[in-house]
């Protein structure tokens, strides 16, 4: 047990939180960057303590998934921080933010980052709905931030669609709350993780079920799941490229965590009905649709969105089988494709900015032109369609593989989807970095400038090709802390 | 003859109060006027505001009178006094409202109530009657709301009906018994999110959209893209 | 000896019934006047033209039929049979057992129908308006009032009136929403089956606003003294009706509650019933003074509306009732 406010655990989503609080203040937007810089790296720093601060408390829960999670949240937070400070830049010259915008955008990124810390390590169901529900309005109003009208909608689309899903996980929230009432009483008690998956057994059946539904139908629209998934493509497009970049993997494991978690209670309670089916359909669905949706795409941004459902869905897929075996994968799963996912748009949004525009028209043969960015963006781009070395593949085989032993006839169609949505990836990826160039508009980009995505990059190569056995272990540990078995 | 079993009096003041939230959602539902809708929206924040005070009273906490006052404060005094102010603003007219016939929304909205009693109450046996009703009929109001988000086209309709949507959140978690702090907590973010959010957009959609009719925004949706 | 009591209070009430209906419809026309500055005619009028009526001789169209003829008749028939079954300042009459709320309903549809088809018995084209237009407000008020007799029931266990309304008299049913808007529903279809404004101007001979009055626009002398009186009653049984469900305080009970004070209470009961109809009255000339008469389409909306009360108030009894097996408990724990 910790106390819970000086312990560095809390220290994880209070200093982007109080970094938020600061570029609030501040008008000058490179003030507002180095702030962001230094607050996402404060978290980071508090973050890497976690997997020795195992342990929980009335307020805070850390287990190895939540502080894996919470880790690898706030190191995506810190890289987009750092790549933030040049494209915001950029920005800020073309006009298409102002300064006014810029400061908001600061404070919405750190609060954005801050609050879903504070998610992933609550202990407490209705702490981390709050700021869940907090995160997702500094969302909103970040994603509404360009002045154009797709932007607006994209906004207000998000607004509603995720406004809704999380009004019904409220719902959820107090129904489950009055399943666990009589087992642990009015209180806190109830609305304690840790002390529903101990009292998991006496938990009334009926109500956790309609808990259940609730749930997944809120926290399933957070994380994209088919078919609630209809803001995503348009927030990850129309908003500024970091805040996609961070909202790409993050919102989608804080919702699948909670999901996981809801997960291990049911498996524990053995009269309720058992999450996997519907978990697996929806996830399926959202791999299929992901993928065919590929097709006919003319928007780079809303292409790659389309992947992330899918990539979603996959996960979802993987946390519904259950067992060590498909937590492991959903958790290596949900790693690697959080990292890949944000090196893309971060390769995405430089070429963005070079070439003055985001369809696939405007952006050809990237390596003719810039050979730094087009090269990045072709290793990103691969590894998010689940090719070898990078680590995507392995978890893809590890679900498949997963899926065959439990659930054979599922097996193909999966197959089928992730066929589908790497072949279509790598056929974009010819048309974005290869053939004759288009002009460029913006400035050139360097190796330097693209240090982060690298980074992700070779995470993402270790943990595909060389997975360290220290990660292996940490990663089964955090598989086996969530029950429930296989179908 | 048999006749139902009576209840003690808060079982009948909560029955009153829920049945009331329940008939302002239709009433919400049917509005034509602008003006009528951000009236009964205040009306069942009020009923929301006596709920909460209610529950306060008969589960003996606090807590929830402080709901109650938010509630009251935020939800019926001060939001509607902004939408108003808004309207004035934003010059909005009563535009052609609905995207479907008030016959058919309501006939909608009596089927969702039938749906959401058919699904809270068998599930619910164990729980007090008390509970298990307000549970049901604050599922009602959520879903009507939902419904009044989808039967409406100007986004400052929708936005009411999505916070009518969270009267019927706040009077589920008031209604079960003991749910601590918290309940402050989800209050002060949704009234948040009322505050903020259409504050933000009403403004911009106007001024890009000359108009706050949504179905303008259908150019990002499309299949082309 | 009960029996005995009951016919008289029968009798009584018949006799109340037929006196009071016009002076209830002079009261709200002297009402109206007054309230918009005019001095309007005497409350008794209605008598006096009723009674000026039967003296003259009816002009019957050649174009119409026997129908023509005995709809008056039936229509009367029909309404007294229905006033008969209302209590109205005592309970256990000698129709007690037989006034149920769906043969009450049943008759005033008969009342109705038979005057839409008289008026379609003329072979005019107002009688075809009216009727048209009645059938119409009928087919959406029906069903709201068959709710608001099943959420009655749902109360009570029955649909006999007299038991429906001495458990209601003994006050156990205590606050209940469900009552509430069951009278506001039961009080829209009112208005709709008697024709008063916001519905049917009854003062109006404005071909595009009439309802009642173009289907009975041919009839004269002793028929229309009887429609006029039919109509009167009509709004009396409603009025009773919603008093008697509603508003039951000063009704005498039965004769073995009230055993040897059983005279005065009657008395107690007319005279509170006369005043609660009075009240009523000047409520109905207030409401009509401060509305406008809706346009004809947008009537099966106001009586949509009552639907949908009727709806509500059935299903928020079975939302305390219907599927828990046991009765509440304080404070919702478990």
């Amino acid at each position: 047990m910790m106390s819970d406010f000086l312990s560095p655990v809390a220290l994880v989503p209070a200093l982007p939180l109080a970094g938020a609080l600061l570029a609030a203040l501040v008008r000058d937007p490179r003030f507002g960057a180095y702030v962001a810089i230094a607050a996402a790296a404060g978290g980071f720093a508090a973050a890497c303590l976690l997997p020795s601060e195992i342990g929980s408390s009335l307020f805070l829960l850390v287990d190895p998934v939540s502080a894996h999670l919470a880790l690898l949240t706030a190191f995506v937070g810190l890289t987009t921080a750092i790549y933030s400070r040049r494209y915001i830049a950029r920005e800020l010259e073309t006009g298409r933010l102002d300064e006014t915008r810029v400061q908001r955008y600061h404070t919405v990124l750190l609060c954005f980052l801050g609050f879903m810390l504070l998610a992933l390590l609550s202990n407490n169901l209705g702490i981390a709905w709050v700021a869940l529900e907090a995160a997702t309005i500094s969302a909103v109003l970040g994603v509404g931030l360009p002045r154009t009208a797709e932007s607006i909608e994209a906004s207000w689309k998000f607004f509603l669609i995720c406004g809704v899903g999380i009004a019904l996980a409220l719902f959820g929230t107090v129904v489950l709350y009055l399943a666990a009432m009589p087992a642990l009483g009015p209180g806190y008690g109830a609305m304690t993780w840790t002390e529903l998956a101990q009292a998991a057994p006496q938990i009334r059946p009926t109500l956790l079920n309609l808990a259940f539904v609730f749930l997944l139908v809120g926290y399933g629209t957070k994380a994209g799941l088919v078919p609630l998934h209809s803001w995503m493509p348009d927030a990850h497009a129309e908003g500024p490229t970091p805040i996609s970049a961070v909202l790409a993997g993050s919102v989608l494991n804080v919702a699948l965590l909670l999901i996981m978690r809801l997960r291990g209670v049911m498996a524990a309670n053995g009269q309720s009905i058992d999450p996997g089916p519907p978990l697996m359909a929806l996830g399926l669905f959202s791999v299929l649709l992901g993928a065919f949706s590929l097709w006919g795409r003319r928007d780079v941004k809303r292409f790659f969105a389309f992947s992330s459902i899918e990539q979603s869905g996959l996960a979802a897929f993987a946390i519904g089988l259950g067992g060590v075996g498909g937590i492991f994968a959903a958790l290596l799963h949900m790693t690697v494709h959080t990292l890949a996912k944000s090196a893309v748009y971060q390769a995405v949004g430089r070429a963005a900015q070079r070439k003055g525009g985001q369809t696939f028209n405007d952006i050809t043969g990237l390596i003719a032109s810039d050979r730094a960015l087009g090269l990045t963006l072709a290793a990103a781009v691969i590894a998010v369609a689940g090719l070898p070395p990078f680590g995507l593949f392995a978890s893809e085989v590890l679900v498949l593989s997963e899926s065959l032993r439990h659930t054979p006839l599922l097996t193909p169609l999966l197959m089928l989807g992730l066929l589908v949505g790497g072949w279509k990836l790598l056929a974009r990826l010819i048309s974005l970095c290869l053939g004759p160039p288009t002009e460029a508009v913006g400035p050139a980009v360097n190796w330097v400038a693209l240090l982060p995505t690298w980074v992700h990059l070779a995470i993402i190569a270790v943990l595909g090709f060389a997975m360290p056995s220290a990660v292996a272990e940490w990663l089964v540990a955090a598989a086996r802390s969530i029950p429930g078995g296989a179908l | 003859m048999n006749h139902i079993g009576y209840g003690v009096m808060s079982y009948d003041v909560a029955h009153l109060l829920g049945g009331t939230m329940l008939l302002l959602s239709f009433a919400l539902l049917s509005q034509r006027r602008i003006a009528s809708t951000i009236d009964t929206y205040a009306i069942q924040a009020v009923t929301l505001a006596i709920a909460a005070c209610w529950q306060g009273w008969v589960q003996h906490e606090p807590s929830l009178y402080l709901t109650g006052a938010i509630a009251f404060g935020a939800k019926a005094v001060v939001i509607p006094l902004m939408l108003k102010r808004s309207v004035r603003l934003l010059n909005l007219h009563d535009a052609r409202e609905q995207a479907l016939s008030i016959f058919t929304a309501m006939a909608l909205g009596v089927a969702l109530v039938a749906l959401s009693i058919m699904v809270v109450l068998p599930t619910t046996m164990q729980a007090g009657a008390l509970t298990r009703e307000d549970l049901a009929l604050a599922l009602s109001v959520v879903l009507l709301g939902l419904l009044m988000m989808i039967t409406r086209r100007t986004a400052f309709t929708q936005v009411i009906g999505f916070m009518s949507l969270e009267n019927g959140l706040i009077l589920a978690a008031v209604g079960v018994a003991g749910m601590p702090l918290v309940v402050e907590l989800s209050v002060a973010v949704l009234v948040l999110v009322g505050f903020v959010v259409f504050g933000v957009f009403l403004r911009r959609m106007r001024v890009h959209f000359h108009s706050l009719d949504t179905t303008h925004l259908d150019r990002v949706g499309s299949a082309q893209r | 000896m009960s029996a005995l009591a009951g016919l008289l209070a029968l009798l009584l009430h018949m006799a109340l019934m037929l006196a009071a209906a016009p002076l209830l419809i002079g009261l709200a026309r002297k009402a109206k006047a007054r309230m918009v500055g005019r001095e309007g005619p005497p409350i008794v009028q209605p008598w006096r033209d009723i009674a000026r009526l039967l003296r003259k001789q009816p002009v019957v169209a050649d174009s119409t039929s026997w129908l023509f003829r005995a709809a008056p008749t039936v229509s009367f028939a029909a309404t007294l049979a229905a006033a008969a079954l209302v209590p109205s300042f005592a309970l256990g009459m000698l129709s007690g057992d037989a006034s149920d709320l769906l043969v009450l309903a049943g008759l005033l549809a008969l009342g109705r129908a038979v005057l839409a088809l008289a008026g379609m018995d003329t072979g005019t084209s107002f009688g075809g308006i009216g009727a048209s237009r009645e059938m119409t407000f009928a087919v959406v008020a029906e069903p709201a009032l068959l709710l608001v007799v099943y959420t009655l029931a749902l109360l009570a266990g029955t649909t006999n009136l007299d038991s429906i309304a001495s458990l209601i008299a003994s006050g156990v049913l205590g606050l209940r929403i469900s009552m509430a808007m069951a009278l506001v529903a039961a009080c829209l279809v009112a208005i709709a089956e008697c024709g008063r404004v916001p519905v049917d101007n009854p003062a109006t001979h404005l071909e595009l606003t009439m309802v009642h009055e173009a289907m009975v626009l041919e009839y004269s002398g002793r028929h229309l003294a009887l429609i006029e009186l039919t109509a009167a009653l009509r709004l009396l049984v409603w009025t009773s009706l919603i008093l008697v469900i509603f508003a039951p305080f000063g009704i005498a009970p039965h004769l073995a509650e009230g055993g040897a004070w059983i005279g005065l209470l009657w008395v107690r009961g007319v005279v509170a019933w006369g005043v609660k109809v009075a009240i009523l009255g000047l409520i109905l000339a207030a409401f009509e003074t401060t509305r406008a008469k809706l346009r004809v389409f947008r009537v099966p909306e106001l009586l949509g509306a009552a639907l949908l009360l009727g709806f509500l108030a059935a299903i928020l009894l079975f939302v305390s009732q219907g599927f828990a097996a046991e009765l509440p408990t304080i404070g919702g724990l478990g």
